[in-house]
């Protein structure tokens, strides 16, 4: 805990002593004692208080963001790339309900976050208040849980609580509803607490013994083995065990979207991506495996398209998940593990080595055959040559070539640009590929690439995004000349609202309604007025350059408009109501 | 099926929210809801009734048991239980049909409560099916009111639910 000279000579004049703070102070104290950095925040009247309890601190840094959609982004960005419990807070009211978005995106890709929102006076709340809402009732369903305190003598209490509910079991964000009195109320502060009981809250860690053992044998004795894992192994930090025991057995794997790093991209073992816009092979042998070993991943609907199609395969399925309501949700599972990531894998790696066991090598030989076969139909090519215009595919390739082997953190935004990023960029450590993936938020990429900035200044951070998504929280470029955050943000600019164009052309006949972004700002001008560097690039012979180029300015945000193909379409595909194998390939399929 | 799940949930404000909001979010059925305080007066006990296949009812199991708040969840169709609900039935009693009502609430073992010169009000208690016998035993004109608790239950003997 980090307490500034100021605390020390306090605390040591109160030493043994209950003070009597304000709550406000105890937030301050509350936070501090729970080793938070920065706090992401947008002031107002409800948190007034709160926020002259920061200004007298020196242990955090306060970043005012321009909105508080991205004051939740950025503090959940954080929070993807350094598992810490991001921290945001926003005033009562509209400040709650801009906040909305940001919850609702952290609470389905379950990252550990804490949110304080101001509230009106208690003696006001219900009588329609200048700037009072609901904020309990309206988060209720988008957070793992929430609280109002209404009494300053439960508040330090509550923050303990908040974060352990946060960052233990399955992870998510909490909502502390703070109203003005309460905060500035006085109570006694006899210290943080230091041990939180909770009878109706113990997560699961130690995955059940017998059934670990049941998951070897199976795991040991198939002919068509298949690792797939997900976001749950990145939020675990399991990715050592994971990449124990697929170097141990090796058996083909895959990432979902959320899991991208937790196998190296470049290892050989590694499909690709699976799902909607997997690779052909991750999908083909996500369909024709007969033991699947489910890792912290929820089988969700963009990975197993039709669900009887995906059924039809006679298949075992061993799930581990530390969320009991994960498993067996969409696709029935023979042998559950209700457990954390981590500790279940380590057991079971342990349980193989005292086993002796060995895989089916002729068996695995004759599966890796037919892998490769399919990974002879290279269904990621695309026309990596062409000179005329530029290929968004070509970009991200490049960007991943040049930043290879450099610590570098990639957020994104949502649509083909997310989707050509998560295909093409080599992602070979976890907590490096950082997206909205359960919610699909737009507007998180600028916020999410300052936030880790801020925590990580001599990595690179790039922001892959799109003309559409990048307008949604553009200002916080404003944010990130006062933070001094240099961020590279890279637009894949196809004038088109890209995914949505996409579909249309497949589903409904090449009607692009309202998918054309129309009026769209020069971009390098718009870069300039904050204070940064913008570029323009339209020729593929550009790209390289430019990129270099980026990467030198390390002190100055750049904003890169590369003007892409609008006519590329992401593929493989596989369509609403199709099965995973049956892909669209490219254009020619249609 | 129909399913009776008992739930020990803390007894703190908006956990009754949270349950309702659950079932509304995911799309489950609530045919009937009642909750109290236990004797312990920290921890409130809820009952819920719904249908559903078994897939269905194991999900809503499980997603109870994520609230925060939750205890304790027992799905009490699965075993042994009793089952009660308590009925009031505002009906018309008018000249030679009283001594008829009054017949039918003793055969059911209900009591009337409120006389008037034109309408009785009975009171009833038992599991469902008795409550919904009685409602189609008596002329259906006859009913003005009526007022259902929703079931409650309890496991049988052994079958203890406490934290």
């Amino acid at each position: 805990m980090e307490i500034s000279k100021a605390e020390i000579t306090s605390a040591a004049a109160v030493a043994g002593q209950a003070q009597e703070l304000r709550g406000a102070e105890i937030l301050v104290k509350c936070l501090q004692a729970e080793s938070v950095k920065y706090i992401w925040g947008y002031p107002g009247g409800s948190v007034l208080h709160i926020y002259d309890a920061l200004y007298k601190q020196d242990t955090m840094q306060h970043v005012l963001v321009r909105h508080e959609q991205a004051a939740v982004h950025a503090a959940d960005g954080y929070a993807r790339a350094t598992g810490d419990v991001g921290v945001a807070l926003v005033t009562s009211g509209p400040g709650v309900t801009n906040a909305v978005t940001g919850i609702a995106t952290a609470y389905m890709d379950s990252i550990p976050m804490v949110i304080i929102t101001g509230q009106v006076p208690t003696a006001a709340i219900g009588l329609d208040a200048f700037q009072e809402c609901d904020t309990v009732g309206i988060t209720r369903p988008i957070v793992k849980h929430n609280f109002l305190v209404k009494d300053v003598r439960h508040l330090a209490d509550v923050m303990r609580k908040a974060f352990h509910i946060a960052r233990s079991g399955r992870p998510g964000p909490v909502v502390v509803d703070i109203p003005k009195d309460v905060s500035f109320n006085r109570a006694a502060w006899t210290g943080y607490p230091d041990k939180v009981e909770m009878r109706s809250y113990n997560p699961v860690r130690k995955g059940h013994g017998g059934q670990i053992r049941k998951a070897l044998q199976l795991l040991m004795a198939a002919k068509r083995p298949y690792i797939y894992t997900g976001g749950g192994v990145v939020l675990a930090d399991a990715t050592p065990e994971l990449r124990e025991l697929t170097d141990m057995l090796g058996y083909p794997c895959t990432n979902t979207l959320m899991g991208l790093g937790a196998i190296k991209g470049s290892d050989p073992k590694f499909l690709g991506m699976l799902g909607m816009h997997g690779t052909l092979e991750a999908n083909n042998a996500m369909q024709h495996c007969d033991v699947l070993l489910a890792v912290g991943a929820r089988f969700d609907d963009r990975v197993i398209g039709n669900p009887k199609h995906f059924a039809q395969n006679e298949r075992k399925i061993i799930h581990i998940d530390i969320d009991p309501s994960s498993i067996s949700k969409r696709v029935k599972v023979d042998i559950p593990i209700v457990g954390d990531v981590k500790e279940v894998l380590a057991e079971l790696i342990a349980m193989i080595k005292e086993s002796g066991a060995k895989p089916d090598a002729n068996a695995l030989g004759a599966w890796w055959e037919t892998i490769d076969g399919w990974r002879k139909r290279d269904c990621l090519r695309y026309d990596r040559n062409n000179q005329d215009v530029i290929k968004p595919q070509y970009v991200i390739e490049t960007l991943s070539n040049m930043t290879r082997g450099v610590d570098t953190y990639i957020t994104s935004d949502v649509g083909q640009h997310q989707m050509w990023a998560a295909q093409f960029y080599k992602f070979d450590e976890p907590r490096r590929w950082i997206n909205s993936g359960g919610l699909g938020t737009m507007g998180v990429g600028i916020p999410y690439a300052m936030g880790i900035k801020l925590a990580k200044p001599d990595a690179e951070v790039y922001c892959v995004t799109g003309e559409g998504s990048v307008q949604m929280c553009i200002q916080e470029l404003s944010t990130c000349f006062q933070y001094n955050t240099p961020i590279k943000i890279m637009a894949l600019n196809n004038r088109y609202l890209g995914m949505v164009r996409q579909w249309q052309e497949l589903d409904y006949e090449g009607r692009y309604s309202h998918s054309y972004m129309d009026a769209l700002p020069d971009f390098v001008k718009l870069a300039e007025a904050y204070g940064h560097v913008g570029m323009l690039i339209e020729h593929p012979r550009d790209v390289e350059p430019a990129l270099r180029e980026a990467r030198k300015l390390k002190d100055r945000t750049v904003f890169m408009d590369f003007r892409t193909d609008p006519t590329e379409n992401v593929f493989p595909m596989v369509q609403a109501g199709k099965g995973i194998t049956e892909m669209l390939l490219g254009s020619e399929d249609l | 099926m129909k399913h009776i799940i008992a739930v020990l949930l803390e007894n703190e404000p908006g956990a009754l929210s949270r349950v309702v909001g659950l079932f509304s979010a995911r799309g489950y059925n609530i045919e009937s809801l009642n909750v109290a305080p236990t004797e312990d007066p920290s921890l409130s006990r809820m009952t819920i009734q719904t249908t559903g296949s078994d897939d269905v009812i194991e999900q809503i199991t499980k997603h109870l048991n994520r609230l925060i708040e939750v205890v304790k969840v027992v799905d009490l169709t699965e075993g042994a239980y009793t089952e009660r609900e308590l009925m009031l039935v505002k009906v018309r009693a008018v000249g030679k049909e009283r001594e008829e009502m009054k017949r039918m609430a003793d055969i059911f073992r209900g009591r009337i409560i409120d006389v008037t010169e034109k309408s009785y009000t009975v009171e009833l208690t038992g599991d469902q099916s008795k409550n919904d016998a009685f409602l189609e035993a008596i002329d259906r004109t006859a009913i003005l009111e009526t007022v259902r608790t929703g079931a409650c239950g309890i496991g049988r003997g052994e079958r203890i639910l406490r934290v």
